[in-house]
C-alpha cells in the first residue's frame, strides 16, 4: 500500500507543479490544491498506514495509528482553505484591474 | 547602572519623550523643550572634572552580552569628559540657537529636534563607552542621524545627495573600523578598549595589528573628513546651519579625532602609526587650507576650514606619539608637547569654528545669501555679527590674544620640535613638516580675512540681497557672543583649561608617560620671547595680507585649479557603476516572471532532496511491514491519478475545477481507510465549501484559455515536475521504509488522557499538547480572511476601476445575494436541514474532545449551515437571522483563545496551560470541564468567522 501511495504522491506533486508553473493563473491556483493534498498523504504515509486503530482512546484498541501527522494534517487543510480562497480573490482582482491573467504578462515594471 | 549609564541615555528618552511633550504644548518651540537635556548634561560634566583628578575615571559596568564580550561599560576619563563637555556645551548653545534659526510654523521641529537628540545621545555613548562594540553601535548611530539632519530639507536634491555621500562615507569607514575591532578581539580575546591599552605591547608583533591598525585608521579618516575621504563634508553643508555648527564641526567630524586619540595608546610607539595620522594630517592640512580660500560660499569655506583644522588636529596627534618611543625619558615630554597643543587646539576649534558657523548662518538668515561675491559691508547694520566674525576670523588665523594664537604657536613647536626625532626617517623628511605647516597656515589666514572683510568689510551694496538686513534678534547672537567671549578668555587665561581639561586628556592619550601618581603640567603663556615660533607667525601674518590683498586680481588664488579631474568626479562615476553593476547582475536573475523564481525553487528542491537521498542511501525499496492494499483501495488510487493528471488536459474552467475536486473527495476516502475520522470530516466540508468558493469566485474568474505556448516550454515544465515528482516519491518511500529515530507520537497516545483528559488525541494534540501552533494558526486565517476583505472591500483613492473586463457569466454564478432561490423543494428542505446541521455542528464542536470532531470541523460545519441558508434564502436573510458581523466574531474568537491561554498566567502556569476535572450535573450526568473547551470556542468562533466573511465578502463582490 505504502508503494503505490508513494506512487500517488508523487503523481500529485507532477501535477501540482506542472500546473504552478503554467501561465494561467486559474491553473496556478489549482496546482497549489494539488501540492497540498500531495503533502497531506505524503504526512500520513511516512507514519506509516493502517497500523491500528483510530486514535480515539474510546476504542479500547491494541494499537492506534499516528495521531501527529493527523493534527499537522487538520491544521493544514484549515490554512489551506483560508490560503486558497486568498489566492482566489487575488487572482480575479489582479485579472479585473490589469485585464490580463498570463503571468508572463504580469511582470512587474522596471521602475519598481 | 550609573549617573553615566543614565546620562547617555538621556537624549534618547528626550527625543522619545519631546514629541509627546510637543503635543500638550502645541505652541513652546520644540527647542524650548528640548534644552533642558544639555543643559543639565553640561553641568554634570563640569561636576566629574573635579570627581577624575581626584579619584580618577569614574566607571560603571552594565552587563549586556557577556557571551559575546558586549558590555555597555562606561567610563569617563580625561579625553571622555573633554568630547562630553564640547558635545553638550555646543549643544546646549547650538540648541538655543537654533531655537531662533529654525521657524516654527514653517519648519517639522519635531522631526528636527528628535534627530538632534539621538545624535546627542550617541555621540555621547560613543565618547564614553569602554567597550568597541558598543563604540561602533553609537559611531554608526551618529552617521544615521548625521544622514537624517543633513537631508533635513529633504526635498532639495542637493541635500538628499549630500546626505547619502556622507552615509556612504562614513559607513564604509566604520564598517573598516568594525572590522579592525574584531581583528583587535581576535588579538586579546576582548572587546575592552583599556584591556587592548594594557595589552598593547604583547600585541605588537602579531601578525593581525598592522592589518587591525589601517583598519581603524580607515573610519577614523573617514569620519574625519581627512583627504582623500574629505569630499562628503563640503556637500553636507546642505543641512541647518545650527546642524554644521554642531555636528560637521564641533562634534561628529571629531569623532574621527576622539577615535585615534583614544586608541593612540594602544598603537603608538609605531611607525606606520605615527607616519600614517601625521601625513594624512597635514596632507588633509594644506589641501583644505587651500581649497578654502577658493570658495565663494561662507559655508563651503568653513566647511574646508573645518577639513583643514581637522587635519591639524590629527597630525598633532599623530607627532605626540612620537613620545612613546621615549618611554621613561626627558625626550617624552618633549614630544608630548604635540598632543597638549592637539588636545588645546581641539578645545579652540570648537570655540572659534562654532561662532563662525553661527556667524555664517546669521549672515545666511538675514540676507538670504551666503555668496561672498554678493555681500559686503554688513559691518554697518550687523555689528555684533561683526565682532563675533572677527574675534572668531583672528582666533582660527592665529592672530594674538585670542585662543587660536596659543595654540597655532603650540603647533608650530611642535612641527619644530619633530624634526628632532632620530627615527624612521624623519630626519631626512621631517624639515618639510614646518614648512607645510607654514603655508598652510598663510593659507588659513587668507581666507580668514577673506571670511570677515567679504562679508562685512567693503562698500555697502545691499540691492543684490533678496531681504534688507539687519541685526539678528538677541536669542541668536546669544550662543556666538559666549563662545567669541570664550575665545577671548581662553586666549588671556589659557591655564583655566590646561589643569581641568588638557592634564586629564594627555593622561588619557600618555598613560604609560608618567609614573603613576603624577600628573602632566600644562602650563601655557601668552607671551614667550622672541622665539622660532613668534617669526613663523609674523611671517604668516605678513605673507597673508600680501595675498589676501592680491587675491581678487590673481585667478590663481580663487579659480578653480581643475576643473574637470575632481574626486568627486571619481565618487559619482563609481557610484553609478557600481549602481549599474548591481542593477545587471540582479536583473540576470530576478526577471520578474513567477515561472522563473519557482523554477528555481523546485530546481533546488530536486537537487538538495535528491543529492541527500542519493548520498545518505536512503532510497532502498524495503516493502516488509508495508500494509496490504484492497480491491477498493486500488480503485480510489486510480480514480486519484486519474483524475489529477486530467486537470492539465482540461479545457474550461468547470471540468478543471471538477477534477480538482474529484482528488479532494479521493482524498478525503483515504482518510476514512487510514483511520483518519478528523481529517476526513474536515477534507469532506472544506471541499464542498471549497466547491461553493469556487462557484462564487467563477463570477469573477477569466475564462481557461488555451495555452497558446512553445513545446519547450511545455516540454521543461514537464521536466521538472517528473522530477519534484519523483523525488517526492523516494522521499515517501524511504520515510516510510524504515525510522531512523523514535517517533515522539507514543506521547501523544499515552498522555493524551491522563495529562489532557481527552480521549480524541488529535483534537488533544490541536488544543492541549500543541495548543500555540493552532492559536498562531487562526490568527493566520483571521490575517487571510482580512485580507480578501481589504482586497473586496476597501477602495483606495483614485483606485477607478479601468481597463477592467467584463466576462461576466451571470448564469454559471451562485445566486446568494439577489433575491433568493425560486427552488421551493430546496427552500422547504433547507429549513428543516439547517437546523439539523447547526445542532450537529454543536454536537461535533462538543464533543471534539472525546469523539471525532473539535473547533475546526464543527466551525466548518456550522459555515456549511449559514452557506445553505444564504443560498436558498439569500444572503440578506441570513444577516436578518444571524446579526453578526463575522469580521468581529474572528477577532472574538482569537480573543478568547488568547485570553484563554493567558488566563493560565493566573495561576502561575506558562502560557496555555490547560485543567481539567468532571462534575456530576443533574439530568445530564458526570461532565467534564476543561479550559480546553475555552480555547477550542475561540477557535471555534475564529473559523466560522473567518469562513463567513470570506464566503459573504466574495459573494457580494459586484
Amino acid at each position: 500500500m505504502e508503494l503505490y501511495m508513494s506512487l500517488a504522491i508523487g503523481v500529485l506533486f507532477t501535477v501540482g507543479v506542472y500546473l504552478v508553473l503554467s501561465k494561467s493563473l486559474l491553473r496556478i491556483i489549482l496546482g497549489t490544491s494539488f501540492l497540498t493534498h500531495g503533502v497531506h498523504l505524503l504526512l500520513l504515509t511516512m507514519s506509516r498506514l493502517k497500523t491500528g486503530a483510530a486514535p480515539l482512546l474510546g476504542e479500547k484498541a491494541d494499537a492506534y495509528v499516528d495521531p501527529l501527522p493527523q493534527a499537522l494534517i487538520l491544521t493544514s487543510i484549515v490554512i489551506s482553505f483560508g490560503v486558497t480562497s486568498f489566492f482566489f480573490v487575488l487572482a480575479y482582482k489582479a485579472y479585473q484591474k490589469l485585464g490580463t491573467d498570463d503571468m508572463e504578462q504580469l511582470r512587474g515594471s522596471d521602475d519598481e | 547602572m550609573l549617573l553615566l549609564h543614565f546620562a547617555i541615555i538621556l537624549p534618547f528618552l528626550f527625543a522619545f519623550i519631546g514629541p509627546l511633550l510637543q503635543k500638550a504644548l502645541p505652541r513652546v518651540h520644540t527647542g524650548w523643550l528640548m534644552l533642558p537635556a544639555p543643559v543639565f548634561l553640561f553641568i554634570y560634566m563640569m561636576s566629574l572634572i573635579p570627581v577624575n583628578r581626584e579619584r580618577g575615571p569614574l566607571q560603571g559596568k552594565l552587563s549586556w552580552m557577556p557571551s559575546l564580550g558586549v558590555d555597555f561599560d562606561v567610563y569617563a576619563d580625561g579625553l571622555g569628559l573633554l568630547f562630553a563637555l564640547i558635545i553638550t556645551g555646543i549643544g546646549s548653545l547650538v540648541v538655543l540657537y537654533s531655537i531662533y534659526y529654525l521657524d516654527k510654523n514653517k519648519e517639522k521641529l519635531t522631526h528636527f529636534y528628535v534627530y538632534l537628540m539621538l545624535f546627542m545621545g550617541a555621540m555621547l555613548g560613543l565618547v564614553l563607552s569602554d567597550n568597541a562594540m558598543v563604540l561602533y553601535g553609537f559611531w554608526e548611530l551618529t552617521s544615521i542621524s548625521s544622514f537624517l539632519l543633513i537631508a533635513f530639507w529633504h526635498k532639495r536634491e542637493r541635500s538628499r545627495y549630500g546626505a547619502l555621500k556622507s552615509m556612504v562615507i562614513t559607513v564604509f569607514g566604520g564598517l573598516a573600523m568594525f572590522a579592525g575591532f574584531l581583528l583587535l578581539y581576535t588579538v586579546t580575546g576582548t572587546f575592552s578598549i583599556r584591556e587592548w591599552i594594557a595589552e598593547a605591547p604583547s600585541m605588537a608583533n602579531d601578525a593581525l595589528f598592522l592589518p587591525a591598525m589601517l583598519l581603524v585608521l580607515l573610519g577614523a579618516f573617514t569620519k574625519s573628513a581627512q583627504f582623500p575621504f574629505h569630499i562628503w563634508l563640503p556637500d553636507a553643508m546642505e543641512a541647518p546651519t545650527p546642524v554644521s555648527a554642531y555636528l560637521h564641526s564641533a562634534t561628529m567630524v571629531k569623532a574621527g579625532i576622539y577615535l585615534v586619540a583614544r586608541m593612540s595608546p594602544v598603537f603608538a610607539g609605531q611607525q606606520a602609526w605615527l607616519w600614517l595620522v601625521s601625513g594624512f594630517g597635514v596632507a588633509t592640512l594644506i589641501y583644505g587650507s587651500y581649497r578654502a580660500m577658493k570658495q565663494t560660499d561662507l559655508k563651503a569655506l568653513l566647511a574646508f576650514s573645518t577639513i583643514s583644522q581637522l587635519g591639524l588636529v590629527m597630525s598633532l596627534f599623530g607627532l605626540g606619539s612620537a613620545a612613546a618611543f621615549y618611554t621613561g625619558t626627558e625626550q617624552a615630554l618633549f614630544y608630548s608637547k604635540a598632543t597638549m597643543a592637539a588636545v588645546f587646539h581641539l578645545i579652540n576649534h570648537a570655540i572659534f569654528k562654532g561662532a563662525l558657523f553661527m556667524t555664517a548662518g546669521i549672515v545666511d538668515h538675514e540676507t538670504g545669501t551666503r555668496d561672498i561675491r554678493r555681500l559686503g559691508g554688513l559691518m554697518a547694520v550687523m555689528p555684533i555679527s561683526f565682532t563675533i566674525a572677527v574675534i572668531g576670523a583672528f582666533s582660527m588665523a592665529g592672530i594674538p590674544p585670542f585662543n587660536g594664537f596659543l595654540s597655532k604657536e603650540m603647533f608650530f613647536t611642535s612641527v619644530l620640535n619633530i624634526r628632532e626625532a632620530e627615527l624612521l626617517g624623519l630626519h631626512a623628511w621631517g624639515a618639510l613638516i614646518p614648512v607645510i605647516a607654514w603655508v598652510a597656515s598663510v593659507f588659513t589666514f587668507v581666507y580668514s580675512m577673506l571670511f570677515v572683510f567679504r562679508t562685512f568689510g567693503g562698500k555697502k551694496s545691499f540691492e543684490k540681497l533678496e531681504k534688507k538686513p539687519h541685526e539678528a534678534p538677541l536669542g541668536m547672537l546669544l550662543p556666538p557672543v559666549t563662545l567669541a567671549s570664550l575665545a577671548i578668555v581662553f586666549g588671556l587665561f589659557p591655564n583655566l583649561l590646561s589643569y581641568s581639561l588638557i592634564e586629564p586628556a594627555m593622561a588619557a592619550v600618555h598613560p604609560n608617560l608618567l609614573e603613576p601618581g603624577k600628573q602632566f603640567m600644562v602650563s601655557i603663556h601668552l607671551w614667550h620671547g622672541f622665539t622660532a615660533e613668534l617669526y613663523m607667525t609674523a611671517g604668516v601674518v605678513a605673507l597673508g595680507i600680501v595675498l589676501f590683498l592680491l587675491h581678487r586680481r590673481t585667478a590663481v588664488l580663487h579659480a578653480p585649479l581643475f576643473e574637470r579631474v575632481s574626486l568627486n568626479r571619481v565618487y559619482d562615476s563609481g557610484l553609478k557603476l557600481l549602481d549599474r553593476f548591481s542593477g545587471s547582475v540582479t536583473k540576470l536573475y530576478m526577471t520578474g516572471s513567477i515561472r522563473q523564481y519557482l523554477i528555481y525553487i523546485f530546481v533546488f528542491i530536486i537537487a538538495a532532496l535528491g543529492a541527500t537521498l542519493v548520498s545518505e542511501g536512503a532510497v532502498q525499496l524495503d516493502t516488509s511491514g508495508f500494509a496490504d492494499m484492497s480491491f477498493y483501495e486500488a480503485v480510489i488510487i486510480i480514480a486519484l491519478i486519474l483524475s489529477a493528471i486530467a486537470v492539465p488536459f482540461a479545457n474550461s474552467r468547470l471540468m478543471a475545477i471538477i477534477l480538482t475536486g474529484v482528488s479532494g473527495y479521493m482524498v478525503t476516502l483515504f482518510f476514512v481507510i487510514f483511520r483518519a475520522p478528523d481529517l476526513a470530516l474536515t477534507q469532506m466540508i472544506v471541499e464542498t465549501v471549497s466547491v461553493a468558493l469556487f462557484l462564487l469566485c467563477f463570477y469573477h474568474l477569466p475564462k481557461l484559455k488555451k495555452e497558446v505556448v512553445k513545446l519547450r516550454f511545455k516540454l521543461w515544465n514537464l521536466l521538472i515536475a517528473v522530477g519534484v515528482g519523483t523525488v517526492m516519491t523516494l522521499v515517501a518511500l524511504s520515510a516510510s521504509g524504515g525510522s531512523s529515530f523514535e517517533s515522539i507520537s507514543h506521547y501523544f497516545l499515552e498522555n493524551s488522557y491522563t495529562l489532557a483528559g481527552g480521549k480524541n488525541v488529535v483534537n488533544v494534540i490541536l488544543v492541549d499538547f500543541r495548543g500555540f501552533d493552532t492559536m498562531l494558526e487562526i490568527v493566520v486565517l483571521g490575517i487571510a480572511s482580512y485580507g480578501i476583505y481589504a482586497l473586496i472591500r476597501v477602495k483606495l483613492k483614485g483606485d477607478q476601476e479601468e481597463g477592467a473586463i467584463e466576462t461576466r457569466d451571470p448564469k454559471l454564478s451562485l445566486n446568494v445575494y439577489g433575491p433568493r432561490s425560486n427552488d421551493v423543494i430546496l427552500r422547504t428542505v433547507a429549513k428543516l436541514a439547517i437546523v439539523i446541521i447547526v445542532c450537529f455542528s454543536l454536537y461535533l464542536f462538543y464533543m471534539g474532545h472525546h469523539h471525532p470532531g473539535g473547533g475546526f470541523i464543527g466551525a466548518l460545519m456550522a459555515s456549511a449551515a449559514l452557506l445553505l441558508m444564504a443560498m436558498s434564502f439569500g444572503m440578506d436573510a441570513v444577516n436578518r437571522i444571524v446579526k453578526f458581523n463575522f469580521r468581529k466574531l474572528t477577532a472574538v474568537g482569537i480573543l478568547v483563545a488568547m485570553l484563554t491561554g493567558i488566563g493560565s498566567f493566573a495561576f502561575d502556569a506558562p502560557f496555555l496551560s490547560h485543567a481539567f476535572d468532571y462534575f456530576h450535573i443533574p439530568l445530564i450526568g458526570e461532565l467534564e470541564l476543561a479550559t480546553a473547551t475555552l480555547f477550542d470556542l475561540g477557535v471555534y468562533l475564529t473559523v466560522i468567522g473567518v469562513t463567513m466573511t470570506i464566503l459573504f465578502t466574495i459573494g457580494r463582490d459586484q
